[in-house]
Parts: C-alpha cells; sequence; structure tokens
C-alpha cells in the first residue's frame, strides 16, 4: 500500500531525471537497490584485481620481483605489497556499495609502488627495461584506482545526469490536511529551508524564488506546479531559463497510528557549471544531505513549536558542524551569529 | 557573568562570559540562586562524552528567579522562583506528548550528530555537550530556559532551595528508577551505586513500597547515609562482601525482584573484570564499564526487572545476555521525564513525606567550582552532593 502511494507521487513527479528514464527513489524505505554505476562495478573490477595480484605477490614474490626488473631478492617486502593488496581488495568489497575509501586506500598503494620503483631504478643490478615495462603498467592501474576513487567520493546524491537528488522523510504531529496546507503556500519555504532567501506567489500554480548560491551570490528562478492532490502531495519544478534547474515533490502520508503524519520531500537540482559547479557549491554549503535534513527538522520545530529551535551554541538553528559555533569563550562568534540572525529577523518582518 | 567552562579534562574553570539571551520566544532567562554539580557532570569531568568542547558551560541542576520572559511565554512572570528540569522539552511533539520528556524530538538542534551515535536522538539538555544539543549549562549566574512555559515549576514561598533543587533532577530521577521496578508490597529491591541518585532511589523505592531495600556501594558514608536517611534496610560493602552471594543470603536464594543500576558508565569493582574493562576502554575497544549492570542481570530473580538510571555513554562488553534471555528478565531505562514528576514530587515534598536535602554534603560559592568537582569526583571529605550559590 504504503510502496504503491510512493509510487504513484513517482508517476507524478515532474522531475528532471525522468528524460533519463530511471527509478526516481522516494525515500530509503521504498528504495530498491539501485542500479550499480560504472565507477561500482570499475572498483570491482579493481578489487578483483587487488586480490589476484596480492595472491601473485605473496606465492610467488621471486616472479614478481623479476617481473619488475628486479633479481628475484627484497622477498619479504614484495610478500608484505602483497598482503596490502589484499587487504585493499577485500576493504572494497566489504565497504558497501561505493567503497570510496577502500579506493583511496589503493591510490595509497599505488603511490608507494611508484615509490619504490623509483627508489631501486638508480640501482645498478636494476633491469631497466622490465622496470620501466612495470613502471608503466603501475602508472595505468594509478590513473584507473584515482579515476574511480573520485567517481565514487563524489556526491552520493548524484544523479544520472549529475543533479543533485536529496531525499528525507520527517514524522510531524499534525494532519495531512494541516501539512498540505503549509506547504502548499511555497512562501513558507524560505522559514526553514535556510538556502532561500525569498519565495513570491505570481499566480495561481506559479511562483518566484530566489536563493543563496555559493561565495554570497544570487540565484533565482520561476516554478510551477506539476502535480497537486489535495492533502497527499505536491510537485513542482524551475520553468525554462532557471539559474538553477530544480524540482520536488513532497508527499503527506498519516501514519498507521494515526498520531502525525510522514512528510516525505524530495529535490533534484543541477548546479549550474556541472560537477565543477557542485564543487564551489560544497566548499560553501553543506552536504545536500545535511540541507534537507536541517530543512525538514526546521519544518518540524516551526510547525510544532511556533519557531525554529535554537540553541547557544546553535543560535541560527541550523545543525552542521560548519555553523555550530562553540561557546568559545564564547565571543565574538556567537555576536556574529547572532546579529545575522536579527538582521534576518529583521527583514522577514519587513 | 561567571560561568563554569569546560577546558578539558580534569579541568574546570570559572570564566567571563557574555549574558544569555532571548532566542526564542518561549525562552526565559533565570537568575540563578542554587545549582548543583551531577554525578553524571563527572563523565563529562572525566571526559567519557564526546563532542564537549572548550568553554562550554556545564551544569543541568539548576533554580532561580526569572529576569527576562520572551512573547510566548504567559505562565510565568518575571520574579518568579523556578525550578528547571534538566531535559529540555517542548510539550508539542509526539514524545512530549506521551510524556516522554526526554525525549523531545524538537528541543535538539544537533539532533543529527546524536543520530551517528544512537540511531535516533534524544532530547536537548543543558550543559551536556553538542550532541545534546549545544546549550549553555547553569552553573552559572544566569541561565536561558527554552520552552518556558513547559519546563520551570514554580516554587511554593518559604520553601527552601535545598528542598525543591533537586527536583530538576536527582530527586525525580531516583524515582522513576524505583517506578520502573513496577514495585509491588513486600518486594525486595536491590540498588547499585548510593551516590545522590541511588539514595533517591532507594528513598523513593520505600515510598513506592519495598519492603526491603538493599543498598550497594564502597564509601562507609555512603552506606550510612542509604541506611539512616534514605531508608534502605540493608547494606553492602562491595570491597568487603561477596555481592552476589550476599543478595542471594538476603533473599532466600531467589534474588531481588528487581534491580537498579545507579552507577552507569564508570564503574568500579575489586578483581579481574575491572582490570578488563579498564584495558578494553584504554584501547577504545569499549567506551563504558558495565560492571554493576552485568551484576545486576546475574543477581535478579528470574522473571524480575532491571531498572537502568546510571548513565551510559556508548557501547558496553560482555552483556550476560544469556541470562537476561533465558531468565525472562526485563530492562527498563531512560533519561528521566523529568517533567511528568515534578509536581507530584513537589507535593510529597509539602507534606512532608521527603526532605530532599538530606543528600547535601558540600556548601560552596560558584567560584570554587574547581575545587568541587575535584572533590566530588574523588569521593573527598565523604562527599556526596554538592550544592554552589553564585
Amino acid at each position: 500500500m504504503e510502496v504503491t502511494r510512493a509510487r504513484t507521487g513517482e508517476d507524478r513527479f515532474a522531475g528532471l531525471s525522468q528524460q533519463d528514464d530511471t527509478q526516481v527513489p522516494t525515500d530509503a524505505g521504498d528504495r530498491r537497490s539501485p542500479p550499480r554505476s560504472d565507477a561500482e562495478r570499475l572498483a570491482r573490477g579493481l578489487g578483483l584485481f587487488s586480490i589476484s595480484l596480492g595472491i601473485a605477490e605473496v606465492l610467488a614474490p621471486r616472479f614478481i620481483s623479476r617481473l619488475a626488473g628486479g633479481r628475484g631478492d627484497s622477498l619479504t617486502l614484495i610478500r608484505l605489497y602483497g598482503i596490502r593488496e589484499i587487504v585493499s581488495g577485500m576493504m572494497i568489497f566489504g565497504q558497501g556499495a561505493r567503497p570510496a575509501a577502500a579506493m583511496w586506500s589503493r591510490v595509497a598503494g599505488d603511490a608507494l609502488d611508484l615509490a619504490t620503483l623509483a627508489a631501486v631504478s638508480s640501482s645498478a643490478t636494476t633491469r631497466k627495461r622490465p622496470l620501466a615495462f612495470a613502471a608503466a603498467n603501475v602508472l595505468g592501474v594509478t590513473a584507473l584506482d584515482v579515476y574511480c576513487a573520485q567517481a565514487l567520493s563524489r556526491n552520493r546524491a548524484l544523479a544520472p545526469g549529475g543533479a543533485i537528488r536529496m531525499s528525507r522523510s520527517v514524522v510531524v504531529n499534525r494532519t495531512p490536511e494541516a501539512l498540505y496546507r503549509f506547504w502548499h503556500d511555497f512562501e513558507n519555504f524560505p522559514r526553514f529551508m535556510y538556502h532561500l532567501r525569498d519565495v513570491r506567489a505570481t499566480g495561481e500554480r506559479t511562483s518566484h524564488w530566489v536563493a543563496n548560491g555559493p561565495a554570497g551570490s544570487r540565484v533565482e528562478w520561476d516554478a510551477e506546479i506539476t502535480a497537486d492532490t489535495p492533502n497527499e502531495l505536491i510537485a513542482w519544478r524551475s520553468v525554462e531559463g532557471a539559474d538553477v534547474e530544480n524540482s520536488g515533490i513532497v508527499q503527506f502520508e498519516r501514519r498507521p497510528s494515526g498520531r502525525g503524519t510522514i512528510v516525505r520531500v524530495e529535490i533534484e537540482y543541477r548546479p549550474p557549471g556541472g560537477a565543477a559547479g557542485e564543487l564551489v557549491a560544497r566548499l560553501f554549503n553543506e552536504s545536500p544531505e545535511q540541507q534537507i535534513y536541517d530543512d525538514l527538522h526546521r519544518m518540524k520545530q516551526l510547525i510544532e513549536t511556533g519557531e525554529v529551535m535554537r540553541s547557544d551554541a546553535v543560535p541560527g538553528g541550523r545543525g552542521p558542524v560548519r555553523q555550530a559555533v562553540t561557546a568559545g569563550p564564547r565571543g565574538q562568534a556567537d555576536t556574529l551569529m547572532r546579529a545575522s540572525i536579527r538582521q534576518r529577523d529583521a527583514r522577514k518582518e519587513r | 557573568m561567571r560561568a563554569t567552562c569546560w577546558h578539558g579534562k580534569r579541568d574546570m574553570r570559572i570564566d567571563d562570559v557574555p549574558d544569555p539571551q532571548i532566542l526564542n520566544q518561549r525562552d526565559a532567562i533565570v537568575r540563578i540562586t542554587s545549582t548543583a554539580i551531577c554525578g553524571s557532570d563527572l563523565h563529562l569531568y572525566n571526559g567519557f562524552i564526546p563532542t564537549v568542547k572548550k568553554g562550554d558551560i556545564l551544569g543541568h541542576e539548576f533554580m532561580g528567579e526569572v529576569v527576562e520572559l520572551g512573547r510566548d511565554v504567559k505562565n510565568l512572570a518575571i520574579g518568579d522562583r523556578v525550578v528547571v528540569p534538566f531535559p529540555i522539552a517542548c510539550g508539542a511533539c509526539l514524545a512530549c506528548e506521551a510524556k516522554m520528556y526526554s525525549l523531545c524530538e524538537n528541543s535538539n538542534p544537533n539532533a543529527w550528530m546524536a543520530e551517528k551515535l544512537m540511531g535516533h536522538s534524544p532530547a536537548g539538555v543543558y550543559g551536556y555537550s553538542h550532541m545534546l544539543g549545544g546549550f549553555a549549562g547553569g552553573q552559572a549566574e544566569y541561565a536561558r530556559v527554552p520552552f518556558a512555559d513547559v519546563g520551570p515549576l514554580k516554587v511554593p514561598q518559604g520553601m527552601p532551595d535545598e528542598q525543591a533543587l533537586f527536583l530538576s533532577d536527582i530527586f525525580p530521577t531516583g524515582y522513576m528508577a524505583a517506578e520502573m521496578c513496577d514495585i509491588a508490597p513486600g518486594d525486595t529491591i536491590a540498588v547499585w551505586g548510593c551516590g545522590p541518585v541511588g539514595q533517591f532511589a532507594i528513598a523513593s523505592a520505600r515510598m513506592l513500597g519495598a519492603t526491603r531495600v538493599i543498598a550497594i556501594d564502597r564509601f562507609d558514608e555512603r552506606l550510612a547515609m542509604a541506611r539512616d536517611k534514605a531508608g534502605a534496610t540493608d547494606t553492602i560493602d562491595y570491597e568487603e562482601q561477596d555481592v552476589p552471594g550476599t543478595l542471594k543470603d538476603l533473599t532466600g536464594g531467589v534474588g531481588p525482584d528487581a534491580c537498579i543500576d545507579a552507577v552507569g558508565s564508570e564503574a568500579h569493582a575489586p578483581g579481574l573484570m575491572y582490570a578488563y574493562d579498564r584495558f578494553k576502554q584504554a584501547l577504545m575497544l569499549e567506551s563504558d564499564r558495565p560492571l554493576a549492570l552485568r551484576q545486576a542481570i546475574m543477581a535478579c530473580r528470574n522473571g524480575g526487572t532491571v531498572s537502568v538510571i546510571g548513565v551510559y555513554g556508548g557501547f558496553i562488553d560482555k552483556f550476560p545476555m544469556g541470562s537476561f534471555m533465558n531468565r525472562s528478565l526485563t530492562m527498563r531505562t531512560g533519561q528521566c521525564h523529568v517533567h511528568r514528576y515534578m509536581k507530584p514530587l513537589l507535593e510529597r515534598i509539602e507534606k512532608g513525606d521527603i526532605d530532599p536535602s538530606f543528600v547535601v554534603t558540600h556548601r560552596m560559592k560558584l567560584d570554587d567550582v574547581a575545587d568541587g568537582y575535584a572533590m566530588f569526583a574523588n569521593r573527598q571529605d565523604d562527599c556526596v552532593k554538592i550544592v554552589m550559590t553564585p
């Protein structure tokens, strides 16, 4: 039942990725395991390679030494490197779907291999041609490792086509009707979505949005409602010519116990400038996952308690470490934080 | 204002810091008249709680006079004398509606940090790490009290601070520990730890009708207080006596009907097991030493209840799951839902059922807080509870 409803939402989700014909997961609960990306498949291949090479190094170190231009010596070192390879390979399989850390460990291992080859290259006993061949091979694998590690380290929420997708749900102690009304007024969004400066309704189904971009810049777009089922769901997307193409859907589902409503939100946007733009955005912003988590928790606080909750260390009422100003000696940083809140409040009251 | 700031492991100082301000319209600012050091503050002092930062103001047991109010607080007036519950609770979320105030879903703006460690986040707490909200604590001259329309309880005129202060934490906490035992008349309850919470657990178990309450500790003065003031019928010095054997002797072999762990994560015990846990802690393979908890589980009678009120921070080792499962035990636990208990317990104080000030052994000025922490942590001078005035 739950799944059916979520799928219905997906069908109506006029998201950016619709053209890509991919699954639009609604939240972790409903999500089927997504298809493996190229990077993930590559990681598995490299993992197998790592383990095979490791076994060869442990069992036949003399052969490996000769292959790399040595005279069949330094066997202990080669065996140790073999164990390293096996561990790296096992980490790749042990780390779940996105073994980014394990891939970086392979990159570190490659660096060590290259350093070792460089160190022995000056030795008179080293045969130069096999050494060059080995170094070329290692360099090739290093390039693959770096590419794969980078791809895996990139935003987990990166959807096909370079769009960033964030989804999250939260339970709010209100009826679906009340929540639908609150969300239907897009002008409420900047009250809990802190990256938004302002949203104005411009028509029955259209609105104008102003948001903070990286480094204090300002991005704007017009949005239209693409699906609207009273008390169940609202979907919207930016229209042609937006600074940042984006779309969103919110769904309301009464909990089986009748106590409270599950609010599921999914937002997708395509950062201007593609991957580079995303990198810049990440330097200045929190992660998309943290952002939507904070947004939804602020929404819950706002609706249930009337305000966004603030603490002495988190006077802005937002969670990420970067914004969490420590007590201190509680001086300047807090004062700055409070000044910015006062400005924001003053802005809102106007 | 002056406030108690954490500067590192076993390094507490009085610093001059900016006065607290109204940040939300349901806030109050309280001028603190009495504040205390809690046993759980010692976990912060000893550096066992993550996400505490240099300069954080500690303290979650405090009371005082309302000096400033946010626009939306209608039930309090400037000048009211109030005692403040240590968990911060909004009163409006599903947890608060279920009266599970220490699980408030809105009071911890850093909930995501706690979720990483615990799966889900409990409520925000004053002066108890950034993971629990980064709220400034009450060992200070002033404190900001969020959701002041939900938490603070007005203290009747004429009631001294020392009688009302412990409604903020340790009295309700000890009471909840006893309540979780579902005591029937005639029951035998064993209480591990005779610190302030243990003392109130013992007194509450007696109030709730337990016939026999067995107090377990290693300090003579604490065992004497348990016997003479709190109402324990028996005491066991765990350094001198064999605890499981003595509990069996006292109960005809079946064990206590319920066992209360009022010790928590920094337990001591003679013998190898203590060395084992210290070793695991030193290697960071375990964060908490559950020596009292293991013993409480093993000692409890078949089908009995283990009530855990001592504070744990992270992960434990060698949990006797076989004993727990095969003998149909029940474990109940939680940070105290203080709001639930404040009014009824205030009435008990007014009626004269109990005078909570019996636990106070030391009174000092806030400026001497560093000495206070050291004295309490090292159990010097028979210290059980320190009350400070700014």
